[in-house]
């Protein structure tokens, strides 16, 4: 891990390096599914385009993308599919720009989750991370805008965020493209389960909180076998949010983990497959 | 406190448990993740004293969204955009109407009569690429300069501080203030802008936003404006000030659609959208110096090529079209004679022409097409170049060009004040409302957004064409 390891160590590493290859909109098979998360105006679309070659509008206010919009790269030898989601402060309330970030990374099954942060905000940004670390373990954190940060006599220790979060933390400028090697590394490294993240997760330090949700997933699992992140949408459902609330009582929650699911083991074949084994 | 009834168990499960747990816990939750956020942070970020470059960007922004300075820098910023799209557009626009219509246009005429059968020939060069040459003659030079000075603009992190502005505004009508947002991508393309309104989580708002994004004047209509503008309205001035002049009458036009997008607004969310206004926060991202290459390129490639293209692609069959209404008899006149004839009466009445209404008519799928129709309904009609018998048709080039044959057709400035009324206020075209069906879901408010805007329309014509013709 570029971050974690020792400059000597590069010659002898696994960890694939150089371009990526971009793609562009031909994301026909894809051995991985990334997802670009973040809050607005942080550059997610920046990353986009450098990664994908493709010209994504991006624009210097908040709420530039409304729907995701999707691109391709190559990388050390595998297809990658990565979707522009579009910037959210939280993942909890439901918003139409805010259900489509959340209900991509909870059920699209992303084999790598990218969240932009904008460096020159890092505690307001972290809000959002710390809650999608709630959902998935698979993360990378890529710390933009440092041009930025660094004219604004901004230093972040970019390794004991890393330590803090449990998650590669990557220092990029996308503009100019800085750090987008080292992040391709990462993110290799990530969805394939080269390297398994164990993410910070949030205490619940309620009294009587871990009970209750201990109920409320076993009747999640017993209605909805297989069901990804039942812990979190447990934690929704006590915290009495309407929209995941309907999602259970109308069974949409079974339908969609199963849709993109079955799309995600379309489009990504057997190696899909076996990275869903791995999460289960 | 009585609960509603749950039906399904694990909802109520659910419920019942949330009873046991503190009452605050969502709070607590919330206010974890506030806490950890700031003790990460606290632990991973060093701050160096103050920077110059953020104190600086805050005095900027203190002048920018000053409520006594923000609007009129506002104001005169967008006014320097459309000065310089109109001062800059009508050399290259003289060049390639030179090209297209003086010489290629002979030349393909000559050529398709001396091989095809005469109605083929008329159908090819008189119509489809008569149109198109029309449309690019008039809309790529000013495109070519108004987009890439609006993206400029964009790039560099304005539009969030436009959107700060007019939230007190947005607010008083009791609209959201994200609207300003939906607008200025309305004044891109109102089929984006409509999309764009899924940033407000209100449905109640973002109707407000939909039905009133027209009013934000599109791609489309913005060469209308400024072509009509230069040559009824800057012509009436001394030369030096064409371009003043011109740009002050856009400007002025883009201005009361602002206006009127407040007032369906405030008349909106009064009447059939009944409601308060919600709050939101809304983020001034820092000014970023913009990458003036790959915006030029990006603008060029992406908005004007694309929106040509399109213009092109309607253009095309449109061009057929009327070439076939010209042409097809109905008894002893042609169908356009009919048409144009049948609706005239009104269509004087509020200011514009028979001619007119019938380009708009045929437009509805784009509006990039009006004034191409417009200038060929008007030239086969009238024949006052082309037709059957002509050997070869001579079009003097650039404004001057379409102006005299306008003039010649019997306009006057009232005809042109009232078409850019008009431009601004009609229904949206096929591909908008199509886009408002599919975010409404809605019929009924599909048929509001078409209705209310050529109701304000042909008032506000007929009003004018009242006042010209009382004092004139």
């Amino acid at each position: 891990m570029s971050s974690a390891c020792p400059p000597s160590a590069c010659d002898t590493c696994a960890v694939p390096r150089g371009p990526a290859q971009r793609l562009g909109l031909d994301v026909g098979k894809a051995d991985y599914v990334v997802a670009l998360a973040g809050n607005p105006n942080t550059g997610k679309s920046t990353v986009f385009n450098r990664l994908t070659g493709l010209r994504q509008h991006t624009g210097n206010w908040p709420g530039k993308t409304i729907a995701r919009a999707e691109g391709g790269f190559a990388y050390g030898g595998k297809r990658f599919k990565i979707v522009d989601l579009p910037g959210t402060y939280s993942l909890r309330s439901a918003s139409p720009d805010e259900t489509v970030a959340r209900e991509f990374i909870l059920f699209g099954k992303p084999d790598v989750t990218v969240v932009v942060v904008d460096a020159n905000c890092l505690e307001r940004n972290l809000n959002l991370a710390l809650q999608i670390l709630q959902i998935t373990d698979r993360a990378v954190l890529c710390l933009n805008l440092m041009d930025e940060a660094r004219a604004n006599g901004v230093e972040i220790d970019a390794r004991g965020l890393s330590r803090e979060l449990g998650i590669p933390v990557v220092p990029c400028t996308a503009r100019s493209g800085e750090g987008l090697p080292q992040l391709l590394a990462e993110m290799h490294a990530v969805a394939s389960g080269a390297f398994k993240p164990s993410p910070y997760r949030l205490k619940l330090a309620v009294p009587g909180l871990r009970e209750a949700l201990g109920r409320v997933v076993a009747r999640l699992r017993a209605r909805f076998p297989g069901l990804a992140n039942a812990e979190w949408i447990a934690l929704r459902l006590l915290e009495g949010d309407s929209a995941v609330g309907e999602m259970v009582s109308t069974g949409t929650l079974g339908s969609l983990s199963a849709d993109h699911a079955s799309q995600e083991a379309a489009a990504t074949g057997t190696t899909g497959a076996a990275s869903k084994e791995i999460r289960a | 406190m009585r609960l509603p009834v749950e039906t399904d168990p694990l909802l109520r499960e659910a419920r019942d448990l949330r009873w046991q747990l503190p009452r605050n816990f969502n709070d607590r939750l919330t206010e974890a993740i506030y806490a950890e956020s700031a003790r990460i942070a606290e632990r991973t970020v060093t701050r160096q004293g103050t920077s110059r470059r953020l104190a600086f960007q805050r005095r900027v922004d203190r002048v920018l969204t000053n409520p006594w300075t923000g609007f009129p820098v506002m104001g005169l910023l967008f006014a320097i955009v459309l000065w310089l799209t109109i001062a800059g557009a009508n050399v290259p626009s003289a060049m390639i109407a030179d090209v297209l219509l003086d010489k290629i246009y002979p030349v393909l005429r000559a050529a398709a009569l001396g091989t095809l059968p005469a109605w083929l020939a008329g159908l090819l060069v008189d119509g489809m690429y008569l149109a198109t040459a029309w449309v690019i003659s008039v809309m790529l030079p000013p495109m070519m300069i108004f987009f890439p000075a609006f993206t400029l603009l964009e790039d560099l992190g304005y539009l969030p501080r436009v959107a700060f502005n007019l939230d007190r505004l947005f607010q008083k009508v009791g609209a959201h203030g994200k609207q300003a947002l939906t607008m200025a991508m309305g004044y891109g393309c109102n089929a984006a802008g409509v999309i764009a309104a899924r940033v407000i989580d209100s449905p109640r708002e973002r109707l407000i936003a939909i039905v009133t994004n027209n009013f934000a004047l599109c791609n489309g209509r913005w060469p209308t404006q400024i072509l009509i503008a230069t040559i009824f309205l800057g012509a009436m001035a001394p030369a030096s000030l064409t371009g003043v002049v011109a740009a002050g009458a856009v400007f002025a036009v883009a201005l009361l659609g602002f206006g009127l997008s407040l007032l369906c607004s405030w008349v909106l969310s009064r009447t059939l959208l009944r409601g308060e206004a919600s709050t939101f926060s809304l983020e001034l991202p820092p000014y970023r110096p913009p990458n003036v290459l790959r915006t030029l390129y990006t603008s060029l490639i992406d908005r004007t090529l694309f929106v040509l293209w399109r213009a092109v692609v309607f253009a095309l069959p449109a061009g057929a079209v009327i070439w076939l209404v010209s042409n097809l008899h109905a008894g002893d006149h042609t169908l356009a004679y009919w048409a144009v004839s049948g609706m005239n009466p009104f269509a004087v009445l509020i200011g514009l022409n028979g001619i007119i209404l019938l380009a708009y008519i045929i437009a509805i799928p784009a509006n990039e097409i009006v004034v191409p129709s417009v200038l060929m309904l008007t030239v086969l009609l009238t024949g006052q170049a082309g037709g059957e018998h002509a050997a070869g048709v001579m079009f003097e080039t650039g404004d001057e060009g379409v102006r005299s044959l306008l003039t010649g057709a019997g306009w006057t400035a009232l005809t042109g004040v009232c078409l850019m009324i008009f431009s601004l206020c009609h229904n949206p075209c096929s591909t908008t409302l199509y886009t408002i069906y599919k975010e409404t879901r809605s019929f009924k408010w599909t048929v509001v957004s078409a209705l209310m805007p050529t109701v304000i329309g042909v008032v506000l014509c007929a009003l004018i064409a009242l006042v010209w013709r009382t004092l004139a």
